[in-house]
């Protein structure tokens, strides 16, 4: 498991991150960047992967413009020596590329990770969280015939800058592929009535809000801080509020002051929108809820009972 | 359309605070549900039939328990049901379920296969190496399936936008959450199923070879982590004025 690839899928913090977590995995070993695209976003991501690793493999064709996971398979497959372990991020290019790419490589696949902890031989030990994030698991995942890792986004310290890569253009070996599932366009997300990117101070509804219309409860709430409606995605999956109110990593990335998460667990996904740090006040009846972790302060009650009495509460202290 | 749809019993993320006791998860008081992703994925294929005809099967892999779990999504609509079990199947990781599930397939005469988009343990990997096993193609976090193939397909991406494709039968595509409303499910429904036959099949039937898992689970844990949030105790309306209070000191009200 000496030969260690890390694919970096475009010019954002990634680089940085995976270099930091190729290190804890794989101490001492040299890892080879990969990048795949088409002309400026292409070059801009090989600079950056250049910035955090010695060697650098870039893919120039224009079918690459778009991250396409049915023709990096085949490619990773191709480029990749026997018995590599791949490292990528866990976001959703990573969820279509990598379980198919494990097997075809003949390799192990190890998702998630949030953790090393050093290794036994060929086994990696590794951490990663199940139960949405309510408890962690320790795992030891074979690497002998090489392993594809996808490592959560934030988990690992960005490395510092090393003292700059060689990019080596490799586009000459990019299989032909007659693609089974053929990319037409992205559809940006529909905008919604307000923007909860811009606001200051968001209360934020989850699935513990129990029913449509309980919503009322946190509007009245928000309505007297002069706050503005969010949620998890629970409550846009039931349409109990629009897409354009969901915070998270397939929602919206918000940079409130203050943030006050009502019946909202903490996945990743939903704490992964919230950027800046705000001041996090959680309200849940499960103490043990993660969001706790997360949290400045919190109140361990029933969102029904409270509600109405911090509404008028806040009232009184406006 | 012939279509199956893999689904999962899990621990109830709603009605179960997870436990850990001896590095294992405490098992004796958890409530179990079907994985909330398999209802949509159930659901759509429901859509695809009513639309295009065919048949829906569920096929689960797990204990005797998991009939339930095949009963539930008969209940919503789905004709047929398998269950894969054997004890040897007691240790598969996530490629060990995606060969038994791909032997299940090969036993049939499937367009369409659908997975939830994950479970339990948030690996979100069956779907894709199904695919590969079978060597269809796939697609990930799909909320929205049209036509009647190849498939009009959308894929939720980072920040709420949707890549659409499309994607030539036979494929496998993992369902994300929103793509649908599942439907209710009641006790009536759940009776008319009650006597419904399933049949079982065991690593012999299906052909599989437990192969020895390359990922393995040691030991769960709670993490060490920080000081976490301040918890303010006391009654409702204690609590509700001292939070009025701090919300209004950190600029929380306007
Ligand atoms: C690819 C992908 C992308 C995703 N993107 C996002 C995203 O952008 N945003 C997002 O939010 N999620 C996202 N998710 C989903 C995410 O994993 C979680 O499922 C979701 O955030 C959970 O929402 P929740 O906290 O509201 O619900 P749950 O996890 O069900 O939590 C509800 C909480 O409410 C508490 N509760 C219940 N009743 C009460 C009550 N009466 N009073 C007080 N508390 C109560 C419970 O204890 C529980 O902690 C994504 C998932 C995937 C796979």
């Amino acid at each position: 498991m000496d030969q260690v690839f890390v694919f970096v899928p475009g010019a954002d913090d990634s680089a940085a991150e995976l270099s930091a977590a190729a290190a804890a995995l794989f101490p001492g070993a040299a890892p080879t960047a990969l990048v795949a695209g088409h002309g400026e976003a292409l070059a801009a991501a090989a600079r950056d992967a250049a910035r955090a690793f010695p060697q650098v493999w870039s893919f120039d064709a224009p079918d690459l413009a778009h991250p396409d996971a049915e023709r990096l398979r085949p490619l990773l497959a191709k480029v990749l020596p026997a018995g590599a372990c791949l490292l990528l991020p866990h976001g959703t290019l990573a969820m279509d590329l990598a379980p198919g790419l494990s097997v075809r490589l003949g390799a192990a696949y190890a998702p998630d990770v949030v953790g090393a902890e050093g290794a036994d031989g060929s086994w990696l030990r590794l951490v990663r969280q199940e139960f949405g994030g309510q408890v962690h698991a320790r795992v030891a995942c074979d690497a002998a015939q090489g392993a594809v890792i996808t490592v959560r986004s934030g988990a690992f310290v960005p490395a510092p800058a090393g003292p700059g890569g060689t990019v080596v253009d490799r586009s000459a070996d990019i299989p032909a592929v007659q693609p089974r599932r053929r990319f037409r366009e992205v559809v940006a997300a529909p905008a919604g009535d307000v923007d909860i990117a811009r606001e200051e101070v968001l209360v934020s509804v989850g699935r513990g809000i129990g029913d449509q219309e309980n919503i009322a409860l946190a509007e009245e709430l928000a309505e007297a801080m002069g706050a503005a409606l969010s949620c998890s995605r629970p409550i846009v999956d039931a349409k109990w509020l629009d897409k354009g109110r969901q915070v998270g990593t397939s929602g919206q990335t918000v940079r409130p002051k203050v943030y006050l998460a009502l019946g909202i667990s903490g996945s990743f996904q939903h704490l992964g929108g919230i950027k800046g740090s705000p001041f996090l006040v959680a309200v849940n009846k499960n103490p043990k809820a993660p969001i706790f972790q997360a949290a400045s302060v919190g109140v361990v009650a029933d969102l029904l009972e409270l509600l109405p009495e911090l509404t008028d509460a806040v009232r009184k202290v406006k | 359309m012939e279509i199956l749809v893999c689904v999962k019993r899990v621990p109830d993320p709603a009605e179960n605070e997870i436990a850990v006791e001896g590095g294992g998860i405490r098992r004796d008081d958890l409530v179990y549900a079907v994985n909330e992703w398999d209802n949509y994925a159930v659901e759509e294929a429901l859509r695809i039939v009513e639309r295009e005809g065919g048949s829906v099967t569920v096929a689960t892999v797990g204990g005797p328990e998991a009939d339930e779990t095949l009963r539930r999504e008969m209940a919503m609509g789905a004709e047929k049901a398998l269950l894969l079990s054997d004890p040897a199947f007691a240790d598969a990781d996530g490629l060990g379920v995606a060969r038994i599930l791909a032997a299940a397939v090969r036993k049939g005469a499937y367009d369409l296969v659908l997975t939830g988009a994950m479970a339990d343990d948030g690996a979100a990997q069956v779907g894709g190496m199904l695919a590969e096993l079978l060597d269809w193609p796939f697609a990930s976090l799909v909320n929205r399936v049209e036509g009647a193939g190849p498939l009009r397909i959308g894929r939720e991406i980072e920040g709420g936008a949707q890549e659409v494709s499309d994607i030539d039968l036979p494929c496998v595509l993992s369902v994300q959450t929103g793509i649908n409303e599942p439907r209710y499910v009641g006790l009536r429904g759940i009776r008319k199923v009650a006597s419904a036959e399933i049949p079982v099949l065991d690593a012999a039937a299906l052909g599989v070879e437990p192969a020895a898992p390359r990922v393995r689970r040691l030991a769960y844990f709670v993490p060490e982590t920080g000081p976490g949030a301040e918890l303010l105790e006391g009654g409702i309306p204690e609590v509700a004025a001292r939070l009025a209070g701090i919300l209004k000191a950190k600029g929380g009200i306007k």
